[in-house]
């Protein structure tokens, strides 16, 4: 009786399942010790009201790009972490037993979907929310409210990702999960369940963000800008943003076949009973390799702003970087199979995906040439996100070379799941992306706060983060050549392997030493904040973001600017008009806070919990909060407040802008 | 002027450093590349040769746009560094129809080359596609079990675990499957690799150029034991391959390699030794890709990631 009771109310949780071995426990230990901490210090400075209202049920996208940013750094640590103890592994050989193979492969899974889906997804969606509104002259985006169901829908993703530190397992099967080894045959735990419910969850908020940012851009553009006159980075945010309308939907239907094979014994992806899983690694990649490009897009947009601006220049060729843009997005739809072309497909469909493969090398390198030509006859400065931009072309350069080796399907017959493919996308996502992003925060940082980030420990970062880039996957691409294959926990020392990945190691460890910089240099920088105060444009930039105070106020623009060319605000400061800003102020209607955006979160989140540990109750209790939540919200008036044009003023003249 | 001095001075010294640095890690990755086996570059099959020289070939292809990349990169960026004056200064040059038609073009031709060389050659090399050959081909049958690998020989009777011989200069026939996740069949020193899949057959088709003893493997992830899955490739002279099977078949000390053996050996293990067996059932490889063709019959083999049958 007492034990059906229990079955129902816990599921299928055991007492057991909070056991777990040392490292795994350190880092849960050491997780739940850095919350408790947080909420003591919460308590004891009173800060639980400014908490509240200041972020949590903030409707700012400033406020709540600064909060994707946050958990995308926790998320990375969390990554590195992860990163290391895999190298460290590889390093002894697996003789050191300092990993059993279950927990290696658990590892590896979470390393790859937490550094996909929670630290470069977090990083794109943070770097949208921070800009786009103030790129293109806008004092919002287009739902607000939407915006933080979003966020809030990532937390409860992150929360469940890494909720198998404490309690359970993660999945063994890899980032992408391919049955039937995730199926319920091979797979019976509750692994894969928290894969699967952690990016669904996190997935659909990507999904309804993606929407959001696109009807933004297109509706809410200043007067005047017509899609050809909007900042680039605007444009790859439009690309990357109509890709995920296009790409996540399949995510979440081939993850949902997943769960009905795994919840209800059905056979969508199954080895037996007419189950297909080459139809799931189909559809995986179908999201997935427009996904890499979701990711990447946004970071050459970046690129193309620092580039231009630390050129004090035009950008070079805008429109060919436009239509290379919308090539390489519309492309992207159709390379998939390249993932796979060792199932066995034959020559024809193969050399039609390698050929199409091939082809996105063509707009990806007139961009690499239309940004080195940005630099060219202009002045140059030499100045952090620059020294990302120049890591970032060569890594990029030398990893493209490797992506075109694999696109010819013979060649890929000996690349594929090998350490060299290891070495080749981590050479594009971490030159790419994560280059992109250390370079957008260096160079937005000033924006937000209202001083600059230290130079020299930027530098030193720098230095660091590419010495040891080099030495943790140079090793790889070497290593694929002599057929080490990836995710092995242990290896024959006859190989001859060992050296290698040892040097691999001594990167990653030079690549933390980096990322120890950076994070000193956060921490340096707000120390001495009072001797880096800078205006409202540090770097002479060109977008209206720097025409607006540092930090911008809540509304962004008091007068919305109107647009007649592209760099409008450059072409501004040109003519010593100094001030877009005449002294007509108008009433603003800005949202109001909620604190529905964390409920639907929170309800969420129980729905996740409760799917991935069979407790039916918690299920339909989350699944019922999450549509009443949303139904107290759209039947709810009065969203918004009004800021008078008198307020506006006020605000406008103790920053002395008129 | 002094001032500049002491500029160009910590330039020379920024420079001399990192060429220092530069030359120790390819120092510390010579030292540990040296002398070790490197099978993809290094091939001893006859399609894996191929395969090399397609990589070479791409290589040198992608090079002719990586190198001038870097070239323009590194002398653009200095000569129009901010301190150097003397470089000329138009904010508002964005457009030149002619040099943007140069890298539209150029890599358009190149990948156009590169378009017809992965045309012909997907078709050639073709993992599917047998070896043409005077001599008569070995064939084996490769099935992927959790967490090994079974090799049947049905045209000598024989099957092995863990280790394949192969007479030199013969094509080889493989037919692939799997009776566990999905494995990839792959020996670098020969050919690449091609998916095990349950319930179907893939092949792979190769021809070792030499004898000596290559390393084979699972690349794909299948479990708890994957990294297990390695294997030995025994090239060998065609005389002493005969020998050896014919010896294999005719001894009496041969274990025998029936259904019901077949059955322990599908159970999930991490004993990944070498085996010999006699094979008693030569339809085994048919029925091993039939069972998880009957519909609704979810129960096959089922085996939990610890390794008990359930």
């Amino acid at each position: 009786m007492l034990q059906n009771i229990l079955d129902f109310v816990f599921g299928r949780l055991k007492p057991s399942d909070f056991v777990h071995d040392p490292i795994m426990a350190g880092a849960g230990f050491a997780m739940v010790g850095a919350l408790i901490l947080a909420i003591i210090g919460l308590t004891y400075f009173k800060k639980w009201g400014w908490l509240w209202r200041n972020w949590i049920t903030s409707l700012d996208p400033k406020k709540i790009g600064v909060m994707y940013i946050l958990v995308s750094v926790i998320m990375l640590l969390r990554g590195l972490a992860d990163a290391l103890l895999l190298r460290a592994q590889q390093a002894t050989d697996g003789s050191a037993g300092l990993l059993t193979s279950d927990h290696f492969q658990q590892i590896f899974s979470a390393h790859g979907s937490i550094m996909i889906f929670f630290v470069a997804m977090g990083i794109i969606f943070g770097v949208f929310n921070l800009i786009i509104p103030s790129q293109i002259g806008a004092r919002d985006v287009a739902f607000p409210f939407l915006n933080s169901v979003s966020f809030w829908l990532f937390a409860a993703g992150m929360i469940l990702i890494n909720a198998p530190l404490i309690v359970g397992e993660f999945s063994t099967a890899g980032w992408l999960a391919y049955p039937p080894l995730s199926e319920l045959q091979y797979s019976p735990g509750v692994g894969v369940d928290y894969w699967i419910w952690s990016l669904q969850i996190a997935g659909i908020g990507s999904l309804l963000s993606g929407i959001n940012f696109f009807v933004t851009i297109l509706k809410m553009r200043a007067p005047g800008m017509t899609l050809m006159k909007m900042p680039i980075f605007v444009w790859s945010a439009l690309t990357s943003t109509g890709l995920i309308m296009f790409a996540f939907p399949i995510l979440t239907a081939t993850l949902g076949m997943l769960s009905l094979d795994r919840l209800m014994g059905m056979h969508f992806f199954t080895a037996t009973g007419g189950g297909n899983p080459m139809m799931y690694v189909n559809l995986i990649w179908a999201w997935g390799h427009p996904e890499v490009y979701i990711l990447v897009l946004p970071a050459f947009g970046i690129f193309s702003e620092v580039v231009s601006a630390f050129s004090g220049k035009k950008l070079f060729g805008y429109t060919s970087m436009v239509v290379a843009l919308l090539a390489i997005a519309i492309l992207s739809f159709t390379v998939w199979l390249h993932h796979f072309f060792t199932m066995g497909a034959g020559a024809d469909v193969n050399t039609f995906f390698g050929i199409m493969t091939m082809i996105i090398a063509i707009p990806t390198g007139v961009k690499v040439f239309n940004w080195i030509f940005t630099m060219y006859r202009g002045r140059v400065r030499f100045a952090t996100p620059m020294l990302w931009f120049m890591g970032f072309i060569v890594t990029f350069t030398l990893g493209g070379l490797a992506g075109v080796l694999m696109s010819v399907p013979p060649a890929d017959f000996q690349f594929h799941n090998s350490l060299f493919l290891v070495a080749h996308f981590h050479t594009m996502i971490v030159g790419g992306v994560l280059f992109g992003a250390f370079a957008g925060f260096a160079y937005w940082f000033p924006k937000f706060t209202g001083f600059t980030l230290n130079e020299r420990l930027g530098r030193y970062a720098f230095w660091n983060w590419i010495v040891g880039f080099l030495l943790a996957f140079v090793p790889l691409y070497i290593l694929g050549f002599m057929g080490a294959t990836r995710r092995l926990d242990h290896y024959d020392p006859s190989m001859g392997w060992q050296g290698l990945f040892v040097v691999a190691g001594i990167g990653v460890a030079i690549i933390c030493v980096g990322v120890f910089f950076q994070l000193l240099q956060l921490g340096y920088s707000i120390w001495k904040r009072n001797d880096n105060r800078v205006g409202s444009d540090p770097w002479n930039g060109r977008s209206f973001e720097w025409s607006i105070a540092s930090p911008p106020p809540e509304y962004n623009f008091a007068v919305i600017p109107t647009v007649t060319q592209r760099d409008e605000f450059w072409e501004l400061k040109k003519k010593k008009h100094g001030s877009l800003l005449k002294s007509h102020y108008e009433d603003i209607w800005l949202p109001k806070n909620s604190g529905l955006g964390p409920i639907i979160g929170a309800f969420a989140l129980a729905f996740g919990i409760a799917v991935i540990w069979h407790m039916w109750w918690l299920l339909i209790v989350g699944l019922v909060g999450v549509v009443v939540t949303l139904i107290i919200r759209l039947t709810s008036d009065e969203t918004e407040e009004k800021m008078t044009a008198a307020e506006v003023a006020k605000h406008e003249l103790k920053r002395g802008i008129v | 002027m002094r001032k500049e001095k002491k500029r160009d001075f910590r330039r020379v010294k920024q420079i001399l450093i990192s060429g220092f640095i530069a030359v120790i890690i390819l120092g510390i990755l010579a030292f540990v590349t040296y002398g070790r086996a490197i099978p993809v570059l290094d091939p001893k099959g006859l399609i894996a040769d191929q395969e090399r020289n397609l990589i070479l070939l791409t290589f040198g292809l992608g090079l002719v746009i990586v190198i001038p990349v870097f070239i323009m990169l590194f002398s653009i960026a200095w000569r129009y560094r901010a301190s150097n004056t003397k470089a000329r200064y138009e904010p508002d040059f964005a457009n030149h129809k002619g040099i943007e038609a140069l890298w539209w073009g150029i890599p358009c031709i190149i990948i156009l080359v590169l378009g017809i060389i992965t045309a012909v050659s997907t078709h050639a090399l073709d993992p599917f596609k047998p070896i043409s050959s005077s001599v008569q081909p070995v064939k084996i049958e490769a099935v992927s079990l959790n967490w090994r690998w079974l090799f049947i020989y049905p045209d000598e009777g024989i099957a092995t675990m863990n280790y394949i011989n192969i007479p030199k200069d013969t094509p080889i026939n493989f037919m692939i499957t799997s009776d566990a996740p999905m494995n990839s069949f792959w020996i670098p020193a020969l050919a690449g690799q091609v998916y095990a899949m349950s319930g179907m057959s893939t092949q792979l088709h190769v021809m070792a150029d030499s004898t000596g003893t290559f390393t084979g493997s699972s690349a794909n992830i299948s479990g708890d034991g994957f990294a297990d899955m390695h294997f030995k490739v025994n090239s060998m002279n065609e005389a002493d391959y005969k020998t050896w099977a014919t010896n294999t078949f005719n001894s009496t000390k041969t274990t025998l390699l029936t259904d019901d053996s077949y059955k322990k050996l599908a159970v999930a293990s991490h004993d990944s030794s070498q085996q010999t067996f006699l094979l008693m059932d030569y339809s085994l490889y048919n029925e091993i890709i039939m069972k998880y063709m009957s519909p609704g019959d979810s129960k096959v083999n089922s085996v939990d990631a610890s390794g008990t049958s359930i």
